[in-house]
Order: structure tokens, then sequence, then C-alpha cells
């Protein structure tokens, strides 16, 4: 049952331009959406108190509000977790910080007084300060990634490739940002290594149809770069589909076995992946293309000299 | 002939059985448990371990064991039910002993004997306390100035310098009002700084500066000195806390440093955050003194100011009471205290050091039959907005607990009385873990209830599963001999991941799970390369033998760079991140690290034991029309 019986021969870079108008139109949708409706970020980045209570039976929200609201608490979001008897209750942050916990404990013992059989699974307290230094720490360390990974490429593959690779990686990142801002899933903090991990895969990707470019320039003397960047998207396509298909395949058994808190953490990374792998083919090798790479852009520093000495 | 040496073929089963070794500790599982131990640090006696059995026999609840482990009781229940029927049962019936939940593992003992255990579950996973503390250097920095402050202040009048030295903020302010040589007093203030002027070293930045009430200097802490104060005042509040997360007598608790100003808690098992809370952030003292038997108290009251000498305090009962300002003893010179009854009343008896007998004796023979009182100082941070600011202030309670006269001289060993049962145990609690050298706040609190751990853990293991056997079918039809032998590899890496995590004693936390969820689906990559190389190779004409070679010989950089790549990300998640991002980063990044291992030389190990040795290999189930 293979997938190809022979090395497929699609034009990938002939619609390359139009592949490049999509995703423009994708970053601009992602930024005018951050602009707009920024992210439901979760109570990790903007403080605040969070319970989830598990209840017997299927339950109505209008009266957990409403006994939430007769306590006095302003604003509460209150919705399902998973199931109709799990409820997750999230409370504004508060600014007396002593105080923080304790309005999580005493809104539970609210709900426990209404019905006794509530049971509460978890209660989490942030203060303001912590959310800050997170977002601080977030961007930090997609920054750091970006950084190191375009150094080690730099010096495995040249400049034009490193800013190919990167110029995926941004986009990905980005156009999954955007995706949780169009859809108001919570943005919490395994959404955030979610996220690097979508980095890690999608450079994966990159790399492996790089490589074969790098041996297809050696290997093949004649043809244009595009050509050759066909002939090796071609080249590594089988691969690229079935590693597709087994990551799908485990966060598709994680998205629907693995429980409400990874919820946002799976579909970050199927969104990831979908994307990563499409801008593996368009974004890094069109980019690289783009900025004209050649040969000579891609056999390492020594190779050059002992090519060049007769 | 594709084959490797012998000693290779050995590594590879030599990893794989020490991997299995390491692993299977975690096989058996773990049994709903209650842990009970003693306040103080005293081992738990088997008399009270039969004492528990008998008061669970008593309410007909069945448990599996009863056992000593480690100085304290380990209770193991069939259920969950069982255990928190236990759990509430044993409260009530044993006031005077923690009771925590947790996760006894079933672990043989020959595993233990070797020193291996199953993985360390994070706080997600089996439920418990989270508490993330700030500590507030401001303040630290503030106390230690205090010091400078008394002590300039005695030498400069010593020398016959009048001056209003104080602190202001993270400065010291010397205003020298009259008869100072300023050069004499600048050498006096860089004297402060004893173990800096010993190595030469100017750990204070002295400025000349003109004060309203006269010239002389402003004085702050270089870099260098105050790093060393607030690493100190950090060390300082982490051991306390450490101390009293000890005294709390929970099973495996975390107390660690985290970042600049951040001190992190974790404590299993625990359900009732506001009991925790109360010994990790109480701030509490002691402080003897003599009352003021000259003036009136409700006097002083009405005027609503002491007299010389003396200030005002109420006691519990909301009465005031005066106090002579000369503290006799205070809670640090306190050595060790127990919680108990005298004469049927709670107490608490206190052992002194040696200065503070010495002081104590004194005094008592200088005043029998005259009343000395027990002050308790109870100090909160709490965060106020000043200026649009937020600043730490510490609000400090005092009160007078317990008056009474002086019956006889004693020294080193009294006792406390005019407390709750409840007062005298967290107390003596307080007293022996010592006092926080710097207020603390806390800034995130996490409790997970013990349902919400194993719901979270069974549905790890259920993802884990089901996307591994997918991935397992999927290979097996896909790529047939070749996918069985990369499923071989994949299994291989799962369980040295569990080996590795054991190992390292790591949290597995549900985004390490996560983790490895996905690791599963990555980690066939390299196998996927390989294999698709070898196809194309055969579909070049090359022989089977041939292909197999080139194949895993031209897929090696390839997955090189990729998995470099990828474990870059993990170690910059794992640098920067806290908590679950670290556990993500953690797994994933062995994942990588076990997956090469597995998929390159573990699957290449197999191909040559299946096709290496045969001389006429004419097709390889690769599957595919090759």
């Amino acid at each position: 049952m293979p997938l190809f019986n022979k090395t497929p021969n699609f034009n990938f870079m002939g619609p390359r331009r139009l592949a490049t108008g999509i995703s423009a139109v994708l970053i601009v949708v992602t930024f005018a959406s951050l602009a707009f409706r920024s992210l439901n970020f979760g109570i990790e980045f903007t403080g605040g108190v969070l319970l989830e209570v598990g209840y017997e039976t299927s339950v109505d929200l209008e009266n957990v509000r409403g006994v939430l609201a007769e306590e006095g608490y302003a604003n509460p979001s209150v919705q399902f977790f998973g199931s109709s008897t799990d409820v997750l209750i999230r409370l504004p942050p508060v600014e007396d910080v002593e105080d923080g916990a304790s309005i999580g404990e005493q809104a539970f013992v609210a709900l426990q007084a209404r019905d006794p059989a509530v049971e509460l699974r978890r209660v989490e307290f942030v203060g303001p300060q912590v959310g800050e230094d997170l977002r601080e720490q977030g961007g930090l360390a997609m920054l750091f990634a970006l950084i190191m990974i375009f150094t080690y490429i730099m010096l495995r593959f040249r400049w034009k490739f490193a800013a190919g690779a990167i110029a995926a990686l941004v986009h990905d990142v980005l156009i999954t940002v955007g995706f949780f801002s169009i859809t108001g899933l919570t943005f919490d903090l395994t959404v955030l290594a979610a996220l690097l991990a979508v980095i890690g895969y999608s450079l994966n990707d990159t790399i492996v149809i790089f490589d074969r470019i790098r041996e297809n320039f050696r290997l093949i003397r004649r043809g244009s770069a595009v050509e050759i960047v066909n002939t090796s998207i071609n080249q590594t396509l089988a691969r690229t589909v079935i590693t597709g298909i087994t990551t799908l395949i485990v966060l598709v058994a994680l998205l629907l076995l693995g429980g409400e808190t990874v919820y946002g953490f799976s579909v970050a990374l199927i969104a990831g992946v979908l994307i990563g792998t499409y801008s593996s083919i368009y974004v890094a090798s069109s980019a690289a293309l783009a900025l004209d790479v050649s040969p000579a852009d891609l056999i390492p520093p020594k190779r050059e000299e002992a090519d060049e000495t007769p | 002939m594709n084959r490797y040496p012998n000693w290779l073929n050995y590594l590879v089963l030599f990893v794989i059985l020490a991997g299995a070794l390491l692993a299977l500790p975690n096989v058996y599982g773990v049994d709903p448990g209650v842990h009970v131990s003693r306040p103080d640090s005293n081992p738990l006696q088997e008399s009270t371990l039969s004492q528990i059995e008998t008061i669970l026999d008593e309410e007909e609840i069945g448990f599996v064991s009863a056992a000593l482990e480690d100085d304290a009781g380990l209770i193991r229940f069939a259920n969950e039910v069982d255990q928190q029927r236990a759990n509430e049962l044993l409260r009530e019936r044993m006031p005077n002993h923690i009771i925590a939940l947790t996760l006894a593992p079933r672990t043989p003992g020959w595993l233990g004997a070797l020193g291996l255990e199953p993985m360390n579950l994070g706080l997600d996973l089996r439920g418990g306390v989270h508490f993330l503390y700030q500590v507030d250097l401001d303040s630290a920095v503030q106390q230690f100035l205090g010091t400078y402050e008394a002590s300039l202040r005695t030498e400069l009048r010593e020398a016959g310098i009048r001056n209003r030295v104080r602190v202001e903020g993270d400065t010291l302010l010397v205003p020298i009002i009259d008869g100072g040589d300023l050069d004499e007093v600048e050498r006096m203030i860089r004297a402060l700084d004893e173990a800096g002027a010993l190595q030469l070293v100017d750990r204070l930045i002295v400025d000349r500066a003109t004060f309203d009430d006269g010239p002389g200097f402003r004085v702050q802490l270089a870099d260098t000195l105050l790093r060393e104060r607030q690493d100190f005042a950090i060390q300082q509040n982490t051991t306390t806390l450490r101390n009293r997360v000890n005294e709390l007598g929970v099973a495996e608790p975390v107390v660690q440093r985290q970042g600049l100003d951040r001190i992190l808690i974790q404590l299993p098992g625990v359900q009732d955050p506001a009991q925790a809370e109360r010994i990790l952030g109480a701030t509490a003292t002691l402080e003897f003194r003599l009352v003021d038997r000259e003036n009136n108290a409700y006097d002083a009251q009405e005027r609503g100011r002491a007299p010389l000498g003396s200030e005002l305090y109420s006691d519990t009962g909301g009465l005031p009471v005066l106090l002579r300002r000369e503290v006799i003893v205070t809670g640090d010179q306190i050595t060790d205290a127990t919680s108990g009854y005298s004469q049927g009343t709670p107490a608490v008896f206190v052992n002194l050091d040696s200065s503070g007998a010495n002081r104590m004796l004194d005094t008592t023979a200088e005043n029998v039959g005259y009343p000395m009182a027990v002050l308790f100082i109870e100090e909160t941070p709490e965060l106020v907005e000043r200026n649009g600011e937020e600043v730490i202030e510490t609000v400090s309670e005092e009160t007078v607990i317990n008056q009474a006269n002086i019956q006889g001289v004693f020294s080193s060993r009294f006792q406390i009385t005019g407390l709750t049962p409840f007062e005298a145990q967290d107390l003596a609690l307080l007293l022996r873990a010592g006092a926080l050298a710097t207020p603390i706040f806390k800034i995130e609190e996490r409790t997970i209830g013990p349902s919400l751990g194993q719901d979270n853990i069974n549905q790890g293991r259920l993802a884990i599963i089901i996307g591994f056997l997918a991935v397992v079918v999927f290979m097996a039809i896909y790529y047939r001999v070749f996918g069985l032998v990369a499923n071989l590899a994949l299994f291989a890496n799962l369980v040295l991941i569990v080996a590795l995590l054991s190992l390292l004693q790591a949290a597995l936390t549900l985004p390490g799970i996560a983790g490895i969820v996905l690791t599963v689906g990555m980690a066939v990559d390299a196998n996927v390369l390989i294999f698709e190389r070898i196809r194309e190779e055969l579909r070049n004409g090359n022989s089977p033998q041939a292909s197999i070679r080139a194949g895993y010989e031209k897929a090696f950089s390839t997955i090189a760079d990729a998995n470099i790549t990828t474990l870059i990300a993990a170690t910059v998640l794992f640098t920067l991140g806290t908590g679950p991002i670290r556990g993500f980063a953690v797994t994933l990044g062995l994942g990588i690290l076990t997956s090469m291992f597995t998929s390159i030389i573990g699957t290449r190990a197999v191909v040559n034991l299946i096709y290496g040795g045969r001389h006429q290999v004419r097709r390889l189930a690769i599957g595919g029309n090759v």
C-alpha cells in the first residue's frame, strides 16, 4: 500500500506566488484579529482566580452564575469544562493579593451551600505580577529559540536558507496565534508550549527538504534552482506526508482522550502541524528561492575551497 | 552483507535491558494511601500505628496494609473511597498528628533495594497544593541598612559627633549636625562593610550631600553587596520555609527558589491550603517582657500614649496592657518548643539558648512575684497602591497572649499558657521552624483535588496507549517487516523515556505526558526518512543490501539536523520555562535523544539481524512496489 509508486512530479514551485499571497492574507488577518479581538489569555497570563468544580448530575450554568452574582462576584466567567457536570469558573483579577486564593475558596463554599454534593476539583490563584512576567518570558523564549535556530542553520546551510527557515517559523507561529485569536480559544501556558513544539516540528520538516535541496545541488549540475527545489520537495513528499499522518494520529488521540486540560495544547499542535507542513514547502523553499539560492549558497565553505582548487 | 560488530549489538541489548529494569517499578502502579506523621520531627511509634489500625477496624474501613516507612505511618487502601473516609476519620480522631493523602507505589521490595523508584508524579497528576511566594527584597535591604544605622549611630555618638542617621528606602542618610570631621565620618561609613573592607573591595556607594539638618553623606549598597544581601534573604527564607514544610509532615514536598526573588512550594496530597498557608506564611514571633506595674494601663489608653519607658498593647480580650520597653528574650533565642497540656490547659513548653537563659535567670531573680507578659507579634505583608505604584506594607499585629506572676527563678526551660490548643500547636511549630527574615507574600496558589489528578493520569495513559497503537498499526501496514522493526523501536523508545524519567526523578506532569505523546508521533520520523530512502534506492535499481546501507547512511545527516533543531527548541523551553512548560520540555528533549538511539542504531541492529546475514536477499518487505 504505497503512497506513491514512483517519485511524484508535482510542480510545487509553480503557484508559489499565489501561495505567498495566501500566506500574506492569513498574516494580515492574524494582525487584524490580534488588534481587534486580542487573545483570550488564560489566568496564568492575566492573573485572577479559577475554580473547577464537579457536580454529580448535569448542572445549569445560569444557576451557578446566579449563586455567584448573589454572593457579589462581579462578572464571573462560567462555562462547562469537558462535560455538563464539570464547571470552570473564572473570576477577574483581584487587587488585594492576600485575599486572592481565599476568594476562590469562599466562592466554592457558596456553591456548596446550595448543593452539598459539589466537589472542588481545583483552585488556582495567580497574582497579576506573575502573568506579566510570564508574557515577557514567553516572548523571550520564542525570540531566543528563533535566534539559536537561525544560528544553527546558518552554520549548516548558510544564511539564505536560515532566512527561509526563520520566515517559515515566524509564519507558523503567527498564524497559529491568529487561529487562537479568531476562534477565541483560551491561550494558556500549555498553548505556549505547543507553539514552541510547532517551531520544532515545522523546522524538522523544513530541514528535511533543505537537506535534499543541498544534496541535489551537488548531484544535479544542470537544471535551474526552481527545478531542483521542485525535485527535492517531490522526493521528500512521501516522508512529509507519512510523518504528518503519524503525528496527527497521536494528536487526535490526545485531543479526544487527553481531557480538557490538554485540549488547547492539542488544537494548537494540530493547527501548527498542518501550517508547518505547508510552510516548509511554500514559505521556507520559496523564500530561499526569492533570495536567489544557488549551489554556492549551500555547499559548506570547506567544500567550496576544495572545488575551486584545480 | 550488513552486519554490526558484536559489541554494538550487545550495546543495544544492554541499553534496552537496563531501560526495562529502570522502567519496571512503574508497572506496579500505586495504592491510594494516607500518610500519618507527628508534628515534631520525632518518628511515629509502633503503638500509634496499632492505635490507627484499631480506629480503622472499629469503623470498619478496610485497608490493605499499615506500616512504618521513613519514620511515618503509611496506610494503603484498596480504593479512593476508603482512603477518603479514613482521611476524614483520622483527622478527627488524631488531632495531634498530620494526616496527608498520598499515592504509595506498589514497587516490590527487591526493586526498592536496588534504589529503583517509579516516576515522580507532578501535582497535577497526584493532587496537592502549590504556592509561589514572592520575597520582599526591598525590605530585606532596608533591614540590612537598619543594622548599619544602629552601629553607625553608636560609633558617631562615641566619637562625640552629633548626627541624624536614618534609613530612607534603599539609602542610608548620614546628616552631621556638628562636631564632625567629614573625612573621619566617611572612614567610619566605609568600615561598616567589614567583609568588604577585609577583602579591600569597595561595596558601598558613599556620596557627599547637603541635608536640611547639615552636610553629610548618602550611602547605598553597590551591586555586589546588594545581590549578596538579596541572596542571603532568599536563602534564609527558603531554609525557614523548608523547616516549616518539614514540620507539616508532608511526604515528598518541594521547596525551591525560582528566579530572582520567588520561592516555590509544592505539597503533594495536601487538600487544605488554608491550614498549610497559616503555617507557611506566618511571621509570628514572641517577646517576653515585664509588665509596667507603676502606671495604669487604662489611663494610658485614655491619653492615647504610653508613659516613658513603656508601650501600650492589648491582650486577647482587648483590654489594655502596659509593658516595659526592654525585651528580655525574643523568639530567635528559643531552641525548642513543644505543645502539650499543663494542669489541664494548653501550653507551649519552651527551651532557651544560653544567652536567653542567662537573661531570663537575671530577670526572674530580680522580679519574683511580679507579672511578666508574652507578646505575640504577627506581621502580614499587604500589597497596597501608593501614588499609582504597588508597594508592600507590613502590617504588624501585636497581642499580649499571656500574663503571669513570676512564681520562682527559672532560666532555660519554662512554659507559656493562655492559648487555645490549636494556637498552642501552631505557635510551637512556628517557634521551632524559625522566623522568616524577610516578609513574603503569595502570588500564586493552586489546589488540585485528588480525583482530578487521577482523571488526568487515566486520560493521559489512555491517550498514550491509543495514539501508540494507531501509529503501530499504520506503520505495520505501510512498511511491512520494516514497519514492525520501527514499532519495536517505538516501544523501546517509550520504555527508555520512562526509564530516564524514573532515573532522573523529574516530575511527570500532564504537559509532560503530552510531550511523550508527541514524541511517539515524531519518533517514527527518523524511520520514515530511512525507509523512504531505502525504497528510493531500490527503485533506482540498487541491490537490497546496498539499499539498506545507503538508506541509513544518507538519511543520517538529515535526521541529525532535524533533531538537533528540535532539541534547541526543547532546551530553550527548559531554560526559560517554569513548571508545566519545563515538564513538557524534559519529556520532549529526552524523547528526541532516546528516539535517535532506537530509530537509528536500534532498528539497524534488528534489520541487520533479519537481512544482514543472508547472502542473497531478493526482496525487502518494506511495502511499495519495489
